[in-house]
């Protein structure tokens, strides 16, 4: 349990809901990450909020590290990926590629992620989000407990 | 929208905010995120449940907005809120939450974590978000409907 970190978890878990509260109030716009970084070429139609949405992100990221480091990672930047399990014999690029046409491919034809149906979904308390986020729970848990990535 | 500068700034300060929040939260890492989904490691006390004090108060947050959202007409800076219109628990939903499910089990990056990675370069990430977008564009094409559908709409 020396990881588990609630006091910062709940303090990033407000601002991540104070994100997708500025959206909806400002904008009617639901920030689902999945979404906006989905529809970001064309024919993907205002795609300019989408691309300031999303350098805003990265930026904020970069300077949370720098501003607040004793924060976040305890002061370490999240440097590595998690290689592939021992034992599967994939090379980590093969791996990261199937992983990510995985999530980007499930996140575009399910129509949210963990933001879109996890955050907002839940908070409008779509029945569909509510589907969504347990099934990718519980495939998430079910995938680290079969391929012992941990 | 008229409003543009306003809404364009909105964009930046939601983003912003976001990218804060999952620095300060650490679900930027893979490695905390894979520790909250390893729940074999449960038994032995070595689990990492921040990842749920992190959704919980988010959605907390969010829920009040949606409420003050509901005494007004408009957002600020747009015409309408842009509801999502879906409402059919399908094939479509169940199995690309199943399949993003593998994606995130596999590697710990969910997509806010992995753009906000970007500003960290740790190796190898490009292989995935480059991965990441042809999946989704792949997605795309087989939307019903295809590109003619509303973006806009098509978004949970």
């Amino acid at each position: 349990m020396e990881s588990f970190s609630p006091l910062t978890a709940s303090l990033g878990g407000v601002l991540i809901g104070l994100a997708a509260a500025v959206l909806w109030l400002g904008n009617g716009r639901i920030a689902g990450i999945a979404g906006i970084f989905g529809h970001l070429l064309p024919p993907g139609r205002a795609m300019l909020w989408r691309l300031i949405f999303l350098t805003a992100l990265i930026a904020a990221a970069w300077a949370s590290a720098r501003l607040f480091p004793q924060l976040g990672a305890g002061g370490v930047e999240p440097s590595r990926l998690a290689p592939p399990p021992e034992g599967w014999a994939v090379p980590m690029p093969v791996w990261l590629v199937i992983a990510g046409l995985l999530t980007g491919f499930g996140t575009r034809i399910g129509n949210g992620c963990t933001s879109g149906h996890g955050v907002c979904g839940l908070a409008r308390l779509s029945p569909r989000s509510l589907v969504a986020v347990l099934v990718f729970f519980s495939v998430a848990i079910l995938t680290v407990t079969v391929t012992g990535i941990v | 929208m008229s409003l543009r500068l306003p809404y364009f700034a909105t964009a930046a300060l939601s983003g912003a905010l976001f990218g804060a929040g999952l620095y300060v939260s650490q679900m930027v890492d893979p490695l905390k995120v894979l520790r909250f989904l390893d729940f074999t490691a449960i038994p032995a006390g070595g689990w990492d449940p921040s990842l749920a004090f992190v959704i919980v108060p988010a959605i907390l947050v969010m829920f009040v907005a949606l409420r003050i959202g509901k005494t007004r007409q408009a957002p600020l800076f747009d015409t309408s809120f842009h509801e999502p219109g879906q409402k059919q628990i399908d094939a479509r939903l169940v199995g690309g939450a199943a399949l993003f499910g593998i994606g995130w089990g596999m590697s710990g990056i969910c997509p806010g974590p992995a753009i906000s990675l970007i500003a960290f370069q740790p190796d190898g990430l490009w292989f995935f978000l480059v991965a990441m977008f042809v999946g989704s564009l792949a997605g795309g094409l087989l939307s019903p409907g295809g590109s003619q559908r509303r973006p806009e709409e098509a978004v949970a």
